[in-house]
Order: C-alpha cells, then sequence, then structure tokens
C-alpha cells in the first residue's frame, strides 16, 4: 500500500513542478473548443443539432484525458532510459503494486487536466445541467483516465525506446480520438464509420460525458459506464501483465 | 535462509545467460568472501553487466545457481532484494524530485519505517556530504553529487552486500577518490561486502581484495591483485589486464541515450 502512495505521490510531485507541461497540455484542447466549437458552431445549428459547444466540450474533455494519460504511462519508456525505473525494479515490492501506483498518480493528474478544461469550456460558453451530472463526469473522466494511463503503460512495456513515441501519436491516440465521436454526432455514420465508433472505447467516455453534462447519450449512461469499466479492467490487467514482463 | 548461516556472501556456479543464441554469460563460477572488496573486471561487453543483472534479479539466468547471502534470486526475489544495495552504471535518480525525495522514495520502497528512515537519511546524507543539499531537485546536481546521492540511496536499507556497476565512470580523480573513501569506509566499518565493476585498473588494484576477470563471457582468471601480476609478470593491474584479454577493442551496441536525451526535451516543461 506504501508502495502505491509513494508512486502516485511522485507522479503528483512531477506534475506540480512542471507548471509549463500544464499550461502546455491545456494548450490543445483549449484550441479544438474554441476553433472547432465556434467555427463549426453555426453549420451544426444550422442542421438542427443544437448548440455545438454544449455537444463539443464533453469530446474535448476525453480528449485532454486521452492525451495526458497515454503519455503518462508512456512515461515509463523515458524512466526505463533514464534509469529510474531500474531503482523500482530491484526494490523488493511486486510489479503490480509498482504499477497501479504509476496509474493511479497519471490517472489522477490526468482527471486534475480534465477538470481544468471542464471548467475553461465555461468560457465558451458551455453550460452543464446539474451539479451532480459534473460530480458524475469527474468520476468518467477518472475511470477513462485510469484506462489510458494503462494503456499507456502496456504499450510502454513493450517499447525500448522514446522512437515509437511518435507513431504510438499517429497510429493509436489521434485515431482513438478522431474516430470516437468526440467532434459529430453518431447518427446517421457510414457504416465503416459506425462500426469503428463502437469499437472504440473513448466513444463511451465522450457518450457518457454528454450523458452526465448535457443529458443526452446516445448509448445510455449506464451502458457507457459499465464498457468503460469493464474494459478498463481487461486493459488494466494487460498492462499490468506487460509491465510484470519488463526485462532490463 | 539466514543470511549469517551463509558461507560466502556471493556464490555463482555455472552461470549462463543466452540472449537468442548469442552467449553474453557461458559458465562462469566464483565466490565472494563475506566482508571482502571483490572486482569483477573485463572489457566492454564482456558480460559484467548482464551478471551484475542476474545477481540482482533483473534478468532471469539461462542455466546456473546464485546463492546470495544464501538466498537464491531466481526464486526468492524479494528476499534477495532486501540483502543487496546497487548502484547501476547509468544514473537512476528521478531528476525532478529533492535528494531527500530520492531518499525517502526509496526508504519506502524497502519498507524502512518513518522515523528509522530519517535518522538514515541524515546519516547516510552527512556521509557523502549531501546533507545541506537534501532538498535541491537533482536535475541541478553534477555527475558525482548524483552518484553520491545514489551511493548513500543504495546503503539506506543496510544491505549486507552493495553491487556497484562503473561507479566512478566519468567522474573527476577528486571524486573518485572521494567516493572510494567512503567505500572502504563502509566495508570497514559496517563489514558490507562490496563487489563492483570498473574501467579503471588502478582503482581496482587499490581498492579489491580480490579480483575476476571477465572476457567473452567466460572468466579467465581470479585472484589477488598481486597474485595476478605476478602470474602474468606484470608490474601493475592494467598491465595484466591487457596481457589476459588482449589488446583488441571490443565493439558494444550503442545504445540510444543521446538521442533520447534530445527527444525528451521536446516532452519536458
Amino acid at each position: 500500500m506504501n508502495t502505491v502512495y509513494i508512486l502516485w505521490l511522485r507522479q503528483l510531485k512531477k506534475f506540480w513542478r512542471s507548471k509549463a507541461r500544464i499550461v502546455g497540455s491545456l494548450g490543445q484542447p483549449i484550441l479544438f473548443l474554441f476553433a472547432l466549437g465556434f467555427g463549426f458552431g453555426p453549420t451544426f445549428a444550422k442542421a438542427g443539432q443544437g448548440n455545438y459547444i454544449q455537444f463539443l466540450a464533453p469530446g474535448i474533455i476525453a480528449m485532454s484525458i486521452l492525451f495526458s494519460s497515454v503519455f503518462f504511462g508512456i512515461e515509463i519508456i523515458f524512466d526505463r532510459q533514464f534509469g529510474f525505473l531500474k531503482e523500482t525494479l530491484v526494490a523488493p515490492v511486486s510489479r503490480l503494486s509498482i504499477m497501479i501506483g504509476r496509474t493511479l498518480g497519471g490517472a489522477t493528474v490526468a482527471t486534475i487536466q480534465g477538470t481544468i478544461v471542464f471548467f475553461i469550456s465555461f468560457l465558451a460558453g458551455f453550460r452543464p445541467v446539474s451539479i451532480s451530472g459534473s460530480i458524475l463526469a469527474i468520476f468518467i473522466m477518472a475511470i477513462t483516465a485510469i484506462l489510458f494511463t494503462s494503456l499507456g503503460t502496456a504499450i510502454a512495456s513493450k517499447l525500448q525506446d522514446a522512437h515509437a513515441f511518435q507513431m504510438i501519436m499517429n497510429f493509436v491516440i489521434m485515431p482513438i480520438f478522431f474516430l470516437s465521436g468526440a467532434l459529430f454526432p453518431y447518427t446517421n455514420l457510414p457504416l465503416a464509420l459506425d462500426i469503428i465508433t463502437h469499437i472504440d472505447p473513448l466513444s463511451y467516455s465522450v457518450d457518457a460525458l454528454r450523458g452526465a453534462l448535457i443529458g443526452v447519450s446516445h448509448f445510455g449512461l449506464t451502458f457507457d459506464i459499465a464498457i468503460l469499466v469493464i474494459t478498463t479492467a481487461i486493459i488494466l490487467a494487460i498492462g499490468s501483465y506487460l509491465f510484470s514482463t519488463i526485462e532490463l | 535462509m539466514d543470511i549469517n548461516k551463509a558461507a560466502s556472501a556471493l556464490s555463482v556456479k555455472n552461470l549462463t545467460k543466452k540472449f537468442n543464441g548469442f552467449t553474453a554469460v557461458d559458465g562462469i563460477s566464483f565466490d565472494v568472501r563475506w566482508g571482502d572488496i571483490f572486482a569483477f573486471l573485463g572489457p566492454n561487453g564482456a558480460g559484467k553487466t548482464t551478471t551484475i543483472k542476474m545477481l540482482t534479479t533483473l534478468l532471469t539466468p539461462t542455466s546456473g545457481k546464485i546463492l546470495l547471502s544464501g538466498i537464491d534470486p531466481v526464486t526468492h526475489k524479494d528476499d534477495a532484494r532486501k540483502a543487496f544495495g546497487i548502484v547501476f552504471q547509468d544514473p537512476s535518480v528521478d531528476e525532478d524530485l529533492t535528494a531527500y525525495e530520492n531518499m525517502d522514495f526509496h526508504g519506502v520502497l524497502y519498507g524502512v519505517p518513518k522515523t528509522l528512515r530519517q535518522s538514515r537519511i541524515k546519516e547516510l546524507f552527512t556521509l557523502v556530504d549531501l546533507w545541506d543539499k537534501r532538498d535541491v531537485l537533482v536535475k541541478t546536481f553534477s555527475g558525482g553529487m548524483k552518484r553520491r546521492l545514489e551511493i548513500a540511496r543504495g546503503l539506506l536499507h543496510h544491505p549486507k552486500i552493495f553491487f556497484l556497476d562503473e561507479p566512478t565512470l566519468g567522474l573527476d580523480p577528486q571524486t573518485r577518490n572521494t567516493i572510494w573513501e567512503h567505500i572502504k569506509q563502509l566495508n570497514k566499518k559496517e563489514g558490507i561486502t562490496v563487489f563492483f565493476t570498473t574501467h579503471y585498473m588502478e582503482e581496482a588494484q587499490r581498492v579489491a581484495a580480490n579480483v575476476a576477470i571477465i572476457d567473452h563471457g567466460k572468466i579467465i582468471t581470479k585472484g589477488t591483485s598481486e597474485q595476478l601480476m605476478k602470474d602474468t609478470k606484470t608490474g601493475n593491474l592494467e598491465d595484466a589486464f591487457l596481457k589476459l584479454t588482449g589488446h583488441a577493442i571490443r565493439e558494444e551496441e550503442a545504445d540510444n541515450l543521446d538521442r533520447m536525451r534530445s527527444r525528451m526535451r521536446m516532452f519536458r516543461r
């Protein structure tokens, strides 16, 4: 338990100390929210879909969680290359507790970032329907963050160095984001895209956040959360297994 | 399992490690007595680091037997991990934490209780002259300071055996001397068994009571420095080493550390 705590604390300290990273990681979501939100807003309204900012903000919150949590998972490559991973791996503690501590630490930080984006979206005119919904949204953000931190860990456990980082960005993170329905409604999609959005786990985060924050969900809030919890459990198990196989 | 009952600090028999058909370590055997300072020498790529990784539970041997203070590190990883401390070849401190936080982190991982942890950290920081710098972020430390921090950290859980993989690599003579003084003092005062590798032969000659030389994965000789010099009819350990291992320069697989560093700058701050 102490191991989990100290690894969690380490992630938080590192996050808190790199103020520039906090600001930097907010840049992209803010740009997306304002540029797309106001850019597509009129067209979206004309198509009879209502307020695009209301629709988009939950997607952007999910995006910021996705980007930062995968990154925190992938950070293991840097720890590996810079040697600190060895220090934790020769310690008389289980790999599982190291993995859980790191994941919870990364997920906590990602959830904080998601919450900041949530508040920033108010500036763009976003208004959640209820306070209880907003609290539920933070819970959804936390599961999403655990899910994608574990995914990052799983990927990083199989990589030797950071050269593959760009590839992961382009072939894993970006597709997960763009094919999730964070930017577009799930209705009347071409079949292929419809199938992909159903497979993409981020779709369920986005949809759950919409359910909690604006009271509209496509798949149903309970269904979304159930899918998220199950997927998280599976990815966490895979991530833990792959992390336990790391040899230096 | 009782540490005191083990006949020697480290006992290795026919240890072998193969990577995809390549034999990095080829059936080596040696013993390290309690309280010894033991130098494990060899050219680049000879199998030193692979051996240390197997001794310290980071790699599983292909075959052979290790007893580390009577414990088999393959089957009893955690017991073995508590029995040794290690300073790795590459730095392994967290630069975004302070020196004290690095120590504290280590103490928690090794289950050292809080009050004991605090008193030992103070003691060790005094020993390696870092007490005044305890609250400074490690990224501002020089190479020598990082090394001293790692040595202090490796000793925090009071290991019986201390592994040092090229602890003085890239340090100036002053720092190297200080570090060896610390290590000798620890060996004398606390009776800690020291197992180290180095490329500085004069260090090995000066510090180590016993020496083993490994080349191409095999131990080619072991004994005291004097014995080795006598056997090879040479005047110092470096000449003895060259006579035994030849003058050919060894290839070692380059790592990506430098490219990594430049990439890392993109992600930091």
